[in-house]
């Protein structure tokens, strides 16, 4: 019995390498398939401090628009916020903010700091809402088109390559 | 042409690994030294091609020869001659030649003549080395092609990401990667050692200095690259516990509770079971690392491009040689038989205690780090876990290895006295209590475990300094205590500097997370804006074009009260090539800490957005990492010499 202990280790190893396994046949960047064509998850979040409008769920009805998840303390936002900022300023889709974990002021101050290419922006303090979505992590940015309904879910920063390939076609395709 | 010499020289080096592996257990079995002699020439010949190999790859970089794949993506002829040879590493399939290249000249030193290693030990550890090489070689040859050619050729490459250029990056790799694959000696080494059945004081003197070697690497490599994302990234902070700095903080974890279980056995022939399964964990958890980072199975700011075939290929791989390696644990290790015997309060209880701790520590890394994968296997739902959870649950579970260091280094080997050794601590007790009282007095902060912090810290460097001192004995004439300090053993020496380098880096953590103090605001030329007791002022804004970037340039004057503390210099980057902003913060580093300035876009109105951070103590952060380096080195270089052995282990 007591040799069977020293067993122990590679039979926890195995009990990973079965995890790390599936974990290769999951793609992290999609969307668990069950919110795809679905409407975005009810939702009313308040104004970000420094802000006087929250965002909410039908907000996003009426035309084609982004939804992107981002927070002051999130690295990997800072490599697309350039191009998001481009998107605003020529106006080339709605973008919608939900500032995801943030303490009171640092959305605002990030943005004083960054540029804002947000319309509306919703604050998401507690992650309730980024629950609904099921956000892995942010960047994240998801595609609803008119009726508010999730075409598409982005997860990491959106590089050019990825704006022209993937993101873009689609939105193209929302906006006919 | 120069591309297919160097895809030649490193299957060339990809057949000497194979024969690395195969005839060193031919050459024991027949008991032939001539195969045994073949084994260590063949893996130094095979490091010679796989250098080889690298220099060709640099040179294919160097001359932008765009005809090669991985030169198009990665460089560019207007990037400065240092990051085209960085640019070498910045990808997977260079930093994967790297990888097998390192590996290769760790299997050549090991081989080397002169060597002092008892010769069975060796050539096993040499075939085992040899295997890994091997599959290595293969992965690298046949998913990851560093000279693979594109056609037509381009007219100019894709360029280096810009966040990538930068001095603290061009050494991080190479630093890293030597520390990761300095560990698979260790690996090596153990799963020899189980196979001879001879884990003993000999087997630990001769694995210790391989394990101090890469330790110093990798806590070198971890800091760099923490220094790098301070500078770079432009967050004012260094640590962000992405999953690829937990990737190499694991096997950091791992090294660092491994070299001082050497030391016990052998010192004392005991713990053998347990440190010869920490040699094969530290290099496991280097492999799990390298496939977490390159099979896109985790993301990240760090990862690679996502290719399924290198994921399933790298989980075969890291699943033979780890699951190999602990199946010969599970059938070996219950025959080691451990000789010495300690008590609970005893130096060897002291290293058991802290090591229990250090891995469970790290076992919490690795939870949070695997966590959002175990999640997404079971039930499909996507979840991410944070910095947040990592302060919670590492840092506590670490406070008591750090207070018990205090108390470990100056308890006896064996058998000790808790109270008397307690008694001789307490200077050291009483002036960390009095630091403690004086920070809180004058630098009050809301948090008590800020002060707790401070006396912690305290209390790792006057349990250091009180050992030191007992060690070179303070009576007697100056000249006297001054010759007995220089004659310290090296050995004692390196470890009290590391130690103290502990106490630094626990201060400086402390003092840049509690006594932070920052500000933002938008800026005109001439605006001030006021962060605690410091004004910043807006001198100068002006936008310029260097070699392969434009830049957004403000210059600041930092006043306390009526006086200039300093100037700052801070730029927004942009790159046309790639179409990358990067931030370039301005840094003033004083012995107390840092004054840092990052610039945001500039404003409709012409204002310039400024974020400034007052980080104290962020220097001893880097200062604290650097004594780790030192005092590995000196117990490293000095002197330590391998127990040693009776005449009948030196076969050779």
């Amino acid at each position: 019995m007591k040799r069977l202990g020293f067993y122990m280790p590679i039979a926890l190893f195995a009990g990973i390498v079965v995890y790390l396994a599936i974990g290769l046949t999951l793609d992290p960047n999609k969307l668990p398939s069950m919110l795809i064509d679905k409407p975005v998850p009810e939702f009313a979040l308040p104004a970000i401090e420094g802000f006087d409008q929250g965002l909410s769920s039908s907000d996003l009805k009426g035309k084609a628009s982004l939804v992107n998840i981002w927070g002051s303390w999130c690295v990997a936002c800072i490599i697309e916020h350039p191009l998001l900022m481009e998107l605003a300023k020529n106006n080339t889709i709605t973008i919608y903010g939900i500032d995801w974990k943030d303490p009171p002021g640092a959305g605002a101050a990030w943005l004083l700091k960054e540029g804002n290419p947000y319309t509306l922006i919703g604050d998401d303090a507690d992650g309730r809402v980024a629950i609904d979505f099921g956000v892995t992590g942010a960047p994240e940015t998801f595609i609803a088109d008119k009726d508010g309904r999730i075409r598409y879910k982005y997860i990491g920063p959106i590089t050019p390559e990825v704006w022209n390939e993937i993101i873009l076609p689609i939105v193209e395709e929302l906006q006919r | 042409m120069i591309a297919e010499i160097g895809n030649f020289a490193l299957i060339l080096g990809l057949v000497l690994a194979l024969v690395q592996a195969i005839v060193p257990w031919w050459g024991l079995k027949r008991n032939n030294p001539l195969l045994l002699q073949v084994t260590r020439r063949v893996a130094i010949a095979q490091f010679g091609f796989i250098f080889f190999s690298f220099l060709i790859l640099t040179y294919l970089f160097v001359t932008s020869d765009f005809s090669v794949a991985n030169v198009f993506q990665n460089s560019h002829t207007t990037k400065p001659l240092m990051y085209k040879i960085a640019g070498v590493w910045s990808n997977h399939e260079g930093s994967m030649l790297l990888w097998v290249l390192i590996l290769a000249l760790f299997g050549a030193i090991l081989a080397r003549p002169g060597s002092k290693m008892p010769e069975g030990l060796r050539i096993r550890a040499l075939g085992i080395q040899g295997l890994i090489g091997f599959a290595f070689i293969l992965f690298l040859v046949f998913t990851s092609n560093p000279f693979d050619r594109i056609f037509p050729t381009p007219l100019d490459g894709l360029g280096l990401n810009p966040l990538l250029q930068d001095p603290g990056l061009v050494f991080h790799p190479p630093f890293l990667y030597l520390g990761y694959v300095g560990l698979s000696t260790a690996f090596s080494l153990a799963a020899a050692g189980l196979l001879e059945g001879k884990i003993d004081r000999i087997w630990a003197g001769h694995v210790r200095p391989w394990v101090l070697s890469a330790w110093c690497f990798l806590t070198f490599g971890i800091a760099l690259g923490s220094w790098w994302a301070y500078h770079e990234l432009g967050w004012g902070g260094w640590w962000f516990w992405d999953p690829v700095e937990n990737a190499s903080f694991m096997p950091w974890l791992f090294a660092t509770a491994l070299f001082h279980s050497l030391r016990v056995v052998e010192k004392r022939e005991a713990l053998k079971t347990w440190t010869s399964l920490l040699a094969i964990l530290a290099f496991s958890f280097s492999l799990i690392g390298t496939f977490l980072v390159r099979s896109g199975i985790l993301t990240s700011v760090h990862a690679f491009a996502v290719d399924p075939t290198r994921g399933v290929f790298l989980l075969v791989l890291l699943t033979l040689a780890i699951g190999g390696a602990l199946a010969l644990f599970g059938y070996r290790a219950p025959k080691l038989k451990p000789l010495g015997s300690f008590s609970p309060i005893s130096r060897e209880g002291g290293i058991m205690i802290n090591n229990l701790v250090i891995v469970s520590a790290c076992l919490t890394v690795f939870l949070g780090t695997f966590y959002p994968l175990f999640i997404d296997a079971l039930t499909g739902n996507k979840i991410s876990v944070g910095a947040p959870y990592f302060n919670i649950t590492f840092l506590p579970i670490m406070i008591p290895a750090l207070v018990i260091l205090g108390i470990a280094i100056a308890l006896p080997w064996k058998r000790g006295n808790l109270k008397d050794v307690l008694y001789g601590l307490r200077y050291a007790f009483i002036s960390a209590l009095v630091i403690g009282t004086i920070v809180a007095w004058f630098f009050w902060t809301e948090s008590l475990v800020a002060i707790f912090g401070v006396i912690l810290a305290a209390w790792i460097a006057g349990a250091t300094l009180t050992d030191l001192a007992n060690r070179i004995r303070l009576e007697g004439p100056v000249k006297e205590v001054l010759a007995r300090a220089i004659r310290l053993p090296k050995a004692f020496l390196g470890m009290a500097i590391a130690h103290f380098g502990v106490a630094v880096i626990v201060v400086a953590i402390t003092g840049a997370s509690f006594w932070r103090v920052e500000t933002i605001g938008m800026m005109d030329i001439g605006d001030t804006l006021q962060a605690g007791d410091l004004t910043i002022k807006l001198d100068k804004a002006f936008l310029a074009r260097e070699e392969n970037y434009e830049k957004l340039q403000g210059e600041f004057t930092i006043w306390k009260g009526s006086e200039v503390v300093t100037t700052l210099t801070a730029q927004k980057r942009f790159y046309p090539v790639r179409g990358i902003e990067t931030t370039e913060a301005g840094i003033k580093s004083t012995f107390w800490g840092d004054y840092y300035l990052t610039l945001g876009p500039r404003a409709k109105d012409g204002k310039l957005a400024v974020h400034f951070f007052r980080n104290p103590l962020v220097p001893w952060l880097w200062f604290g990492a650097i004594l780790l380096v030192i005092g590995g080195g000196v117990t490293l270089i000095g002197g330590h010499r391998p127990a040693r052995s009776g005449s009948e282990d030196e076969t050779s």
